[in-house]
């Protein structure tokens, strides 16, 4: 079951590559008399606004860009790789065909201020997205316009923050709720909306605890921001309580949707008491997540919030699509133009291929995995879940190594790193910041038996190996592109080399950075 | 839809449903609370097959005109610019496509190379030291360096252009406000559209967090006095922020050499289509001084070793992000635009110094063609603004207001997308049009806008 082995290339950062002189591309050629305009045109632009020295890229053919870059990608590894049950992350399969529609020219050569009669298809494709997605969420109106999650928070929370201010509370309501096992999203995005973080603990269920909640609770609070399931992957049994306490005070619910793949056709975060949603479409929907985007957050809200969306909405009046811009306390913009649509289409399709039934049975798939794998992982030794031990988990799990870290010395990042050796993406590690030496397991619908089964027999063996000859999980990865990173390294002031150029300055090479000015 | 879910057997799931002792599947919602459940099927579509899907969605994405189905001359902020195929092929291997954000870089060396070399390459075209590796768009970056300049400076006032896109104001305002950032705008000339120095001097206080300038400036004409106004903006202790188009730099100076301390742009022109607005690719680049860098919004890639010797990289700096820092982290910015970095990546390695130069050079043969032809026309000023353009420039209508409304139907009846018109961003430019030509048009395009644009206002007239 090993035989893992990553791609070994020693590729060469590209500016040691190609040679003097040569080209990856060709551009059609100025004739002559264009040419000569051209230089006069040149001559009559101000000398400061000239460039002086070409840039200092560097000189490729097509042949060697396409090697570089085919190279690089061999040395990475995505869900088309192996299993990538990283918690939290929603790392499912991404349909092939879904691809093919957005390199559609339909798709990609389309300008975003054309003539909403030029443009029928994009809007059409976006109201009914949104339409779809209002209805999944149990909200009454979705905007489609922040580029990821986090930007569908601070969407959200500024949308709190306009509703507030629009009932003269704002000075007064400044705080958000936020559990202790939140995503760290949730925090940074209600500070950049310029509120107080209140964090609340989560009790011994892995739950959040209400007689805290309850003190935290007060005429200065704004909302509260959730996960359901939260990130422990428990269902927060309590939301009609948590929903009325905070409703109470007077505060909004925000629901953080990166968990939505366990409830979809289960349950909808209107339907729980939330007010506003956001999705991430490059978890749940399918949409790939391209090492790091892009993707997209879609936002939902409840009816007396429609007002308060982000311009422009779209909009059908039964014979045509049209942006609407008129919404009256509307939070402007957070982003140019409507949406990354190249992410949309797909996650369109995706709901086209599955249809209601299908969300439903996703669902159901992800957390039968997940249990499986819970059930699995936590009978290994030196490993245990820590919460949710005898109640079924939903599409995660946190299971802790602390027992094996204590007993062996290896940690919940050694495990992860000798996981790699296996061709298996490790989960997510110390997070939530609740659980020590934490593993958070998402295996998603996508994933085979075999596959899970592969987990856990990888786990076992780590186990042993951990118990009886530890060196060679401390050293772990050995079959990747690279062994162990030294991350220390990068980030210290005095080693730290963020361009080719740092780097050239560093190590004094010639043709490094400039000297510092002010 | 099964194809996606390979567990949906009969005989796996009862294997699973049997090792972990329930009865059935619904045994594992029992823990939600009734009163939360959905009793109902959601209204939506059944589900069809892949041929079914495509065919649905194909027709819909017909209706549907391409810039290549008709001549466009549309730019302001996304422009239609030419794609090797390379990109394409380097960004479809599934190995990036499919990948998360490299937490683990011993398995994801090539996607942070990669992004490595994004940053570095937009560092020599920028002429800065340090880039991160991508943000939303043009827009949030600048709403993301506003708030960097308020950080670093401890201030909290934002100056910016009068000509700017209403679309990155607005995203501007909406990341100030809630940050305590008054943004304020800058005159300018309405003759040549320059910054009106007398005017910084009296608005850049010690409240002066940031100046933000473009050049090219939205409406396509380029800002000269950037020398003077660093000057001004230095000599007051506040930040000087300059948002650039990449396409121009084979040819413009790039904003490092003037003094620049953040430099923002839009990437899309690098490789990445249009795609009726988005996904974008914010730039974001700053210089080698430990303030700004520590300020930086965003994921940087950072090269460094593994057992002391062989080149690695991972990401840097972690601790001013959300993951580590949360509610104290420089911004919530976790999921970028990796992907259209790595597309600009491979944009930047075909062309090389030569390349962007020819790009630059031809928009601007273009640019310059374009303004020629059409100032020819009688009752039309090309350009409103005195001043060298670059790729986009304003074509104001000598005529009733009325009339301008069907300049663009007439224009669009004759397979032609005309400029924007600027009438509600800037109503004091009254029936301005802003057009844009890149590597993409010809002399003939240009030719048929000139001569319908010669026949309405003949038949005006």
């Amino acid at each position: 079951m090993k035989g893992f082995q990553q791609a070994r290339w020693r590729t060469p950062i590209i500016f040691e590559s190609g040679s003097k002189g040569r080209k990856g591309y060709s551009f059609p050629p100025l004739d002559d008399s264009a040419k000569s305009t051209l230089r006069e045109i040149v001559n009559t632009l101000p000398r400061q606004l000239i460039r002086e020295r070409p840039p200092d890229l560097p000189e490729l053919s097509e042949v060697e860009v396409v090697r570089h870059f085919t190279a690089l990608s061999q040395m990475n590894f995505g869900i088309d790789n192996g299993p990538y049950p990283l918690g939290s992350c929603t790392m499912k399969y991404n349909p092939k065909t879904n691809e093919a529609l957005a390199s559609m020219d339909e798709t990609r050569w389309v300008h975003p201020n054309q003539p909403e009669e030029t443009m029928q298809g994009t809007l059409e494709i976006m109201y009914k997205l949104s339409s779809w997605l209002a209805e999944i969420t149990g909200t009454s109106k979705v905007t489609l316009q922040p580029a990821a999650g986090a930007q569908g928070e601070l969407t959200g929370a500024l949308i709190i923050r306009a509703y507030h201010k629009q009932n003269g509370e704002l000075t007064k309501r400044n705080e958000i709720i936020i559990p202790d096992s939140a995503h760290g999203t949730n925090p940074a995005s209600a500070t950049m909306a310029g509120f107080k973080v209140v964090i609340v603990p989560t009790d011994e269920e892995g739950c959040v605890d209400i007689e805290a909640l309850k003190s935290a609770t007060s005429e200065r609070t704004a909302g509260l921001m959730l996960t359901n399931p939260n990130t422990l992957g428990i269902f927060e049994k309590n939301i009609t309580e948590i929903s009325k306490i905070i409703h109470e005070h007077g505060g909004l619910l925000y629901y953080d949707g990166a968990n939505l793949n366990a409830v979809l056709g289960k349950t909808r975060p209107g339907d729980m008491g939330f007010d506003i949603v956001h999705l991430n479409l490059h978890k749940t929907f399918a949409t790939p997540h391209g090492g790091g985007g892009p993707g997209a957050g879609p936002v939902g809200v409840k009816e007396p919030l429609v007002d308060f969306l982000p311009v422009p909405l779209v909009e059908y009046d039964g014979n045509r699509y049209y942006l609407n811009y008129d919404v009256p306390h509307s939070i402007g913009k957070v982003r140019a133009f409507y949406g990354s649509f190249g992410v949309l289409v797909k996650a369109f399709a995706y709901i086209l291929t599955v249809g209601a039934e299908g969300l439903d049975k996703i669902s159901d798939m992800a957390v039968l995995n997940a249990n499986y794998l819970a059930r699995k992982l936590s009978k290994i030794k030196g490993f245990n879940l820590a919460y949710a031990k005898e109640k079924p988990v939903k599409h995660e799990f946190v299971l802790s190594c602390s027992r094996l870290h204590s007993e062996t010395g290896v940690s919940a990042k050694d495990v992860a790193k000798r996981l790699l050796d296996y061709g298996i993406h490790p989960p997510t590690i110390y997070f939530p910041p609740v659980v020590k030496e934490a593993l958070m397991f998402e295996p998603t619908e996508t994933e085979t038996i075999e596959e899970l089964d592969r987990i856990i027999d990888a786990l076992t063996e780590i186990s042993k190996e951990a118990y009886e000859n530890p060196e060679k999980i401390l050293t772990a990865p050995h079959c990747t592109s690279v062994g162990r990173v030294d991350e220390a390294k990068a980030s210290h002031p005095r080693t730290m080399c963020l361009s080719w150029r740092m780097y050239k300055k560093k190590n004094h090479v010639a043709g490094g950075m400039k000297p510092k000015r002010r | 839809m099964s194809r996606f879910i390979p567990n949906d057997t009969k005989e796996t799931k009862e294997r699973i449903i049997r090792e972990i002792g329930i009865q059935k599947i619904e045994d594992l919602f029992s823990d939600m609370p009734k009163e939360t459940r959905l009793h109902k099927p959601l209204t939506l579509p059944s589900s069809l097959s892949e041929l079914e899907m495509r065919r649905e969605v194909e027709t819909i994405l017909r209706k549907n005109r391409t810039v290549k189905d008709y001549v466009s001359f549309l730019g302001g902020g996304i422009w239609s610019h030419y794609v090797p195929a390379a990109v394409d092929e380097v960004s479809s291997r599934s190995e990036f496509l499919t990948s998360y954000t490299p937490y683990q870089p011993e398995v994801s060396q090539g996607l942070l190379q990669a992004l490595f070399e994004y940053q570095s390459m937009i560092c020599e075209l920028l002429d800065m030291d340090v880039a991160n590796c991508s943000m939303y768009d043009w827009a949030s970056s600048l709403g993301e360096a506003a708030r960097m300049a308020a950080r670093v400076a401890k201030r909290n006032e934002f100056l910016i252009p009068h000509y700017i896109s209403p679309e990155r104001a607005n995203v501007l305002r909406t990341y100030a406000e809630p940050a305590g950032i008054r943004v304020k705008e800058l005159k300018q000339n309405r003759r040549d559209g320059q910054i009106d120095l007398e005017d910084l001097k009296e608005k850049v206080s010690e409240n002066t967090a940031g100046v933000y300038i473009e050049n090219p400036s939205y409406l396509g004409f380029l800002v000269s006095s950037v020398e003077e106004v660093a000057e001004i903006i230095h000599e007051n202790g506040a930040l000087f922020v300059v948002g650039v188009d990449p396409a121009s730099l084979g040819l413009l100076k790039p904003p490092g050499c003037y003094g620049a301390d953040i430099v923002i742009g839009e990437g899309q022109p690098l490789g990445n289509y249009m795609n009726a607005g988005g996904p974008l690719l914010g730039i974001f680049a700053c210089r080698d001084e430990i303030s700004l860098i520590r300020n930086m919004p965003g994921r940087i890639i950072g090269m460094t070793t593994q057992n002391g010797q062989r080149k690695a990289f991972c990401m840097a700096i972690q601790t001013r992000e959300q993951h580590i820092r949360r509610q104290k982290a420089t911004s919530n910015i976790c999921t970028n635009e990796a992907l259209c970095a790595v597309r600009a990546a491979a944009y930047m390695a075909l062309l090389g110094p030569q390349g962007f130069r020819e790009l630059a050079e031809i928009i601007l043969a273009n640019t310059s063609y374009a303004i020629k032809k059409l100032s020819e026309i009688h009752g039309l000023t090309v350009p409103f603004f005195e001043a060298p353009h670059f790729k986009e420039f304003t074509v104001h209508f000598d005529c009733a207001p009325e009339m301008s409304g069907k300049i663009r139907e007439h224009l669009l009846e004759r397979r032609i997308i005309g400029g924007k018109p600027l009438s509600q961003e800037f109503p004091e430019l009254g029936a301005t049009y802003l057009y844009c030509v890149t590597e993409m048009h010809t002399a003939e395009d240009i030719d048929r806008l000139a001569s319908e644009l010669k026949n309405l206002m003949e038949d005006w007239a």
